[in-house]
């Protein structure tokens, strides 16, 4: 067992967790931030995207072990009083049908443009459909994805 | 009213899903929660000659380990296919005995035999790996042709030679002499890919037994909760109907895999009255491929005759239908009354006949997947039409205008009878927005950076609102395809619908408002749509076959039929007048060409008050329907896809892609193309990347995304995505359905622009890069 504290949307938490404890199961489990889903097994759906420290990764492959004092974002932290552009465009692009994959999708699409407008490159179609390639959805066909992204960034 | 029919309203379900506040059943958490891992079988094909339970009983948290002759030992039934299908020769089918723990033999690599129930998740995953089970291994088979072989292993010993029935339909002689008279006969043999349907939800189930009521409570991935009801209930003893209730929260996509009551949710539900805990299971990746029923798998041969001028003369179909080890809940209706009666696709054809051998192999179960039957038949009759064009140097556009359908109602001689369809308007309209026309100048372009570009069509039908319920059940059907509501106004004038139909994706909570707005002409937000709880919902059939539009909505216009009629009795009764003159809008229910009016709310108020009704009536304002289609509903159209290949490696771009359907009436724009979008992509998927494989001992190959290749956004273009529409004739909203389309219509549309290009007709789904070098070099 461990003692992690970190960081998540803006609060401080702790608690002790069996080493082995990925951060997705921590979010879900210990703290019932059921916001963040699992998909896969393989790192391959994306589902499970969150941000630590700034950077979108998979929680699936991260041992909450190894995030003592880390700064965690989740789907639930990212609206700050009303909806985050990219939640907003994700709605007004029709870019989700069973919501499943959504969270992921819409926490890897806010990094994707922070790195992008970080760097001054410019985010085409062709660079967010790359750029997706870690995040797998099976209802939309990626179609409203690439238009609610390309609408999101012109936001943020 | 911008809300109404055919507004183009964002959906009222989002917010919730953008901020992580969806629920789904993995999200459930009871009280004192125990968890569920499965003993699974890592053989295709073996007897079980023991298991040993000791170890696991030892860990600490493991709270019990319970095997399958504990749960036939408790009565639970065993599971069944609902749809009773004959062989030609009148006997019944054979269907194997499948029990939700197997008892003393296990037919597919990941057939449950135990389970365990434990503390925590990685408890019972620990546990169930330390569960020893002896078995007597088998040869096993997996391909269906192989399967029918004198020498194949048996997988039951109630279907001699793998067979579970060799069923027809249409007339073989006629068939037969009209291919024999044909000016040209055209002949294919085609597979139709194994896919996994692969919702991003994996299946979940969390049972709660209460001892004192004697009560279950169900959460689950289910995409029809009161057919689960009522399949546990009835068929696997599980509870009687009362004392079982299923909640299918938000659920992750369905595509058809959750349809089906599978082994997981039966065995939990028994678990938790035994261990009087409740029980979650929740699916990992590698358990959905093991488990989760696959889609398609038919070998086909095919002959389409055609006279001197092009006409269809005859076509003459032979299919082989892999169903895997069991036999899942609708597997038997999905390669005979789904596929078979659709072989006359778009076109006039007097001559049709179709066998299918339904066969039983070592694999995972087959069932219904999105589209189901139709686009297998589309596949055919598609490939067919494009091939034969190009045998007999005809426009591939003209020789299906040669033999287009126009004369309504037109029945086929597979048992259909199509109500309506203009195929010429979407077919000009596909090739409009495709620019065709500019299709030689952009091949030339192509070819000039040394890149092959291909064309091709499909123009597909199907069938959807599977329907009337008295047909169906004459057909073999253990249910009825109707759809209930209940429209229920509030005192104050808002309203909540209760509809049996379910939503997974589909946008009901907005569209089915939008249809309530419409017609009572309140504000959108006036109007909660209720689902998926069978404690809140009287009954329904829930969501598949495209049928929540056509028949869902059709039971909610029906019970509002008889909202607006009690509306219009009281405000007739209130202001005096009478009942034909009074008109609902702008929120006021009036008298039509005067100022006597009452506000929508009030003629609510007035039901409940109940101080000024009409003599006789009851109080309230409550209506509920149930509705049952006159017949199938018929959505069709026409896609182009546009490709280019690299000679050089087979990498295959598709470059454009154009959809032209008739839906019949659209309720929401936004949400149908959309709807399209995501067929259209698991089309593509099922013609370029997707693939089931099994290695011959029965061990699946593809049980990861590592494995089995799932559409990126980097494999898919933006679609163009157009409408040339008929209205539906058989029910009250003119709806036809667009859920599968784009599934069913795209695989031929793919394969025929991917041969149109290389110059070779001989290439298999999917069409990787390698199958495609391959048929450029000549498959050699």
């Amino acid at each position: 067992m461990t003692n992690v504290t970190m960081t998540v949307n803006g609060k401080s938490v702790s608690r002790e967790v069996p080493d082995e404890t990925l951060l997705s199961d921590f979010l879900r489990e210990n703290l019932r931030m059921t916001g963040t889903h699992v998909g896969c097994d393989t790192s391959q759906c994306g589902a499970c995207s969150v941000h630590v420290n700034g950077r979108s990764i998979k929680s699936c492959t991260q041992l909450a072990a190894s995030l003592e004092g880390a700064e965690i974002t989740t789907i639930e932290g990212l609206a700050n009083g009303e909806l985050h552009p990219m939640q907003q465009a994700f709605i007004d692009n029709h870019g989700l049908q069973c919501g499943f994959c959504t969270p992921g999708m819409i926490m890897a699409s806010v990094d994707m443009v922070n790195r992008y407008k970080a760097a001054g490159k410019t985010l085409d179609n062709d660079a967010i459909r790359h750029e997706l390639e870690g995040n797998i959805c099976r209802c939309t066909g990626y179609h409203n994805i690439v238009k609610a992204i390309e609408a999101g960034a012109a936001k943020m | 009213m911008s809300t109404g029919i055919g507004a183009r309203v964002t959906r009222k379900e989002d917010k919730r899903f953008v901020t992580g506040k969806g629920r789904y059943t993995d999200d459930v958490r009871n009280e004192n929660q125990a968890y569920a891992a499965f003993v699974r079988s890592p053989h295709a094909h073996a007897v079980i000659k023991g298991i040993d339970t000791s170890a696991a009983m030892a860990m600490d948290g493991v709270i019990d380990v319970l095997n399958g002759q504990q749960l036939t030992g408790d009565g639970i039934g065993n599971i069944i296919c609902g749809w009773a299908v004959n062989s030609k020769d009148g006997s019944p089918m054979n269907m194997g005995a499948w029990s939700a723990l197997a008892t003393n033999k296990v037919r597919y690599v990941g057939d449950a035999i135990a389970v365990v129930v434990a503390e925590t998740q990685a408890l019972a995953r620990l546990a169930a790996e330390a569960v020893e089970v002896d078995y007597d291994v088998l040869p096993a088979v997996v391909s269906a042709a192989k399967a029918l072989e004198g020498a194949a292993p048996q997988v039951h010993e109630n279907a001699p030679g793998n067979m579970i029935f060799d069923w027809e339909i249409g007339d073989e002689s006629g068939t037969d002499a009209a291919l024999a008279g044909a000016a040209h006969v055209t002949e294919l043999s085609l597979t139709n890919n194994r896919l996994s349907p692969n919702p991003m939800e994996p299946r979940s189930a969390v049972a709660k037994y209460d001892d004192a009521e004697e009560h279950y409570t169900l959460y689950t991935t289910s995409q029809n909760p009161h057919v689960a009801r009522l399949v546990l209930s009835a068929f696997y003893q599980v509870a009687p109907e009362n004392k079982l209730r299923v909640i299918a929260p938000d659920v992750g996509g369905g595509f058809g895999s959750k349809i089906y009551i599978y082994p997981e949710e039966i065995t939990c539900l028994w678990a938790s009255m035994k261990t009087n805990r409740s029980v979650k299971w929740t699916s990992d990746r590698s358990e959905a491929f093991l488990t989760d029923a696959h889609g398609r798998d038919h070998i086909s041969t095919a002959k389409m005759g055609f006279d001197a001028d092009g006409q269809i003369v005859g076509f003459k179909v032979d299919t082989i239908s892999n169903f895997g080890a069991y036999m899942s809940l609708f597997s038997s209706a999905v390669p005979t009354y789904l596929y078979a009666t659709l072989l006359s696709g778009q076109y006039n054809i007097a001559n049709i006949h179709c066998n299918v051998r339904a066969v039983y192999t070592n694999t995972v179960p087959v069932d219904a997947y999105r589209g189901a039957g139709r686009p297998e038949a589309c596949y055919l009759i598609e490939r067919m039409m494009e091939t034969a064009a190009r045998e007999m140097g005809k426009d591939p556009t003209e020789l299906r205008r040669a033999n287009f359908v126009r004369s309504f109602p037109h029945e086929t001689p597979v048992i259909m009878t199509y109500d309506a369809g203009d195929f010429d308007a979407n077919l000009d309209q596909a090739m409009a927005a495709a620019d065709v026309a500019g299709f030689a100048a952009r091949k030339a372009e192509a070819a000039s950076r040394g890149k092959l570009r291909g064309l091709g069509y499909s123009s597909y039908i199907e069938a959807c609102g599977i329907a009337p319920s008295a047909a169906v059940g004459s057909l073999g059907a253990g249910v009825g395809l109707w759809e209930s509501a209940e429209v229920r106004v509030n005192p104050v004038g808002t309203i909540e619908v209760l509809t049996g139909s379910h939503s997974h994706g589909q946008g009901h909570e907005t569209t089915f408002a939008q249809i309530v707005s419409d017609r009572f002409d309140i504000p959108l937000e006036s109007v909660s749509i209720v689902h998926g709880d069978t404690d809140k919902v009287q009954f329904g059939m829930g969501t598949y076959g495209s049928r929540s539009g056509a028949v869902g909505m059709s039971a909610i216009a029906k019970a509002m039929d008889k909202v607006e009629a009690k509306v219009k009795k009281i405000a007739a009764h209130v202001l005096e007048a009478s009942e034909d003159d009074i008109v609902i809008e702008g929120g006021e229910v009036k008298v039509a060409g005067t100022d006597k009016a009452m506000g929508w709310h009030e003629v609510g108020l007035s039901a409940y008050t109940a101080h000024n009704l009409p003599p006789d009536m009851e109080p309230g304002l409550k209506e509920g329907a149930f509705y049952d289609p006159s017949n199938f509903t018929f959505p069709a159209g026409t896609y182009i896809c546009e490709v280019e290949v690299d000679p050089e490696t087979g990498v295959t771009e598709v470059v454009q892609f154009t959809a032209s359907d008739d839906f019949g009436t659209i309720i929401n724009p936004m949400i149908v193309e959309g709807q399209v979008h995501g067929g259209l992509a698991q089309g593509i998927g099922q013609a370029m990347l997707e693939q089931v494989v099994y290695d011959d001992s029965g061990q699946l190959l593809t049980g990861s995304y590592m494995d089995y290749t799932m559409p990126r956004a980097a494999n898919l273009p933006f679609y163009s995505v157009h409408h040339a529409s008929t209205v539906c004739p058989s029910n009250p909203l003119g709806i036809k359905g667009c859920g599968e389309a784009g599934a069913i219509g795209s695989p031929p549309a793919v394969i025929n622009a991917i041969t149109d290009a290389i110059g070779n007709n001989d290439l298999a789904m999917p069409a990787t890069p390698q199958a495609v070098w391959s048929a450029i070099h000549g498959n050699a």
